[in-house]
């Protein structure tokens, strides 16, 4: 009776703790890398991003999951700006051929944000938008 | 004749043509594993045997859990083996010596493992060369493996060219089948056979259920076996349930052999639990909990 009562109020089974736990074990069973080098490596990835762009760096989310066999390290990095964070205005490297008008490039910072807002999972997008809010500001910044 | 010549022209072009006289076609090498032990490895060996010997296949089985010899006792045979692997490995006596026959099916011969010996002890390149020559005269060799995955596993792998992994619902044996599959690599091409399942835990979420196991290991699945009470008592006879086909897990059995040589028979699963009468009642009520 109380178990379905417990049911009945959505109380989860140990089922469930066993798939969370087997899956978070794996993971690092996969990965056989300590939890100080994954954060390392988190650190280092955004090191390298902020090289080229400038992101939220409180927003950051890098999971890992399995498909299949393998590991896919899944990094979500949104990005404030395309500029570069310390801004010394020099033109964007590898942008194959475009010569930089600037309006264009503008537009540009909303569209390398989609892609990673497509793949992320629907209860963050909500977050992800009010992130690209502010993308009027940022046109001055490109500009400059 | 044309043919013949433009492929002898052109050696590397040439898969050649049927020429060597070859043996009549090799047995199949299937090591059960898990890693973990007392998930049922040497239960399923013994009852996989039978099934597939009651079918008519030539079957040997071969305890390779060198120093806890124990398939011996699930097929009832403990008193009938005078000779041993290690016996075999280091050619004490001919294999054929060594060989006991089972005494409910007529196709089925055990290889007992050593009991007072160690499982460093066997030599590997000499395991695999005894599996090889086995598959010569039976259509199946089965070997019961170890748990752990140190020498005792390399060994029992080595002459193999199959797996079937076993893995009960639990975390730590889910953990370590996707450790042995991930040292086993795809050559031995694992299929899995999940044991021990109880379906009324499973609906009241209080068990992995057979799609949380395989959502994670991913494996082709020969089939499920319930955690029944009858399994106990065939041990403790030294009878395999392989033997009454009459009953659900016999009957399981022998449709995971089917799958095993190749039929198109649908992977057992152990009968959906019924609910209890107050969550029937609960779930007339629209309740779609599952």
């Amino acid at each position: 009776m109380i178990e379905f009562l417990k049911r009945l109020f959505g109380h989860q089974g140990s089922s469930a703790t066993a798939k969370e736990r087997l899956r978070l074990v794996l993971m690092t069973d996969h990965l056989e890398l300590a939890p100080e080098m994954i954060e390392q490596m988190k650190r280092e990835l955004v090191e390298v991003i902020s090289r080229h762009v400038e992101v939220d760096r409180d927003h950051i989310d890098v999971t890992f999951e399995r498909q299949d066999r393998t590991l896919a390290l899944l990094a979500n990095i949104p990005i404030i700006s395309v500029n570069r964070p310390n801004g010394n205005g020099s033109t964007k490297r590898d942008e194959p051929g475009t010569p930089s008008a600037e309006p264009a490039k503008a537009k540009r910072t909303s569209a390398s944000a989609k892609p990673a807002d497509g793949e992320t999972p629907p209860a963050r997008k909500r977050r992800r938008r009010k992130k690209l809010k502010p993308s009027p500001a940022m046109t001055p910044l490109v500009s400059s | 004749m044309h043919q013949t010549e433009s492929i002898a022209a052109e050696p590397e072009v040439g898969a050649a043509p049927e020429i060597t006289a070859v043996p009549a076609k090799l047995g199949r090498a299937i090591v059960v594993t898990s890693g973990k032990g007392g998930v049922g490895k040497t239960t399923t060996t013994a009852n996989l045997g039978t099934a597939l010997a009651n079918r008519g296949a030539k079957v040997v089985l071969i305890d390779a859990d060198v120093g806890l010899r124990n398939l011996d006792i699930l097929l009832g045979l403990e008193s009938r083996v005078t000779h041993h692997l290690l016996d075999v490995l280091e050619d004490r006596v001919a294999i054929d010596d060594a060989l006991v026959a089972d005494k409910h099916s007529e196709n089925l011969f055990l290889l007992a493992a050593a009991q007072s010996r160690e499982k460093d002890e066997v030599e590997t390149a000499r395991m695999q060369s005894l599996v090889t020559s086995l598959r010569e005269r039976f259509d199946y060799v089965l070997i019961d493996c170890p748990a752990g995955i140190e020498l005792g596993f390399k060994n029992a792998v080595a002459g193999a060219d199959e797996a079937i992994v076993i893995c009960t619902p639990e975390v730590s044996a889910v953990r370590d089948v996707d450790r042995v599959v991930g040292l086993l690599g795809n050559r031995f091409r694992p299929q899995l056979v999940i044991n021990r399942l109880r379906p009324q835990l499973v609906k009241k979420g209080k068990m992995l259920s057979v799609d949380d196991v395989n959502s994670i290991l991913r494996l082709p699945l020969l089939g499920v076996i319930a955690d029944e009470p009858e399994i106990i008592v065939t041990t403790n006879r030294g009878e395999p349930l392989a033997l009454r086909r009459d009953t659900p897990t016999g009957a399981a059995y022998h449709a995971i052999a089917a799958r095993v040589a190749g039929e198109d028979v649908p992977a057992p699963m152990p009968p959906a639990a019924k609910g209890s009468l107050l969550e029937r009642i609960g779930s007339l009520f629209g309740g779609k909990r599952t």
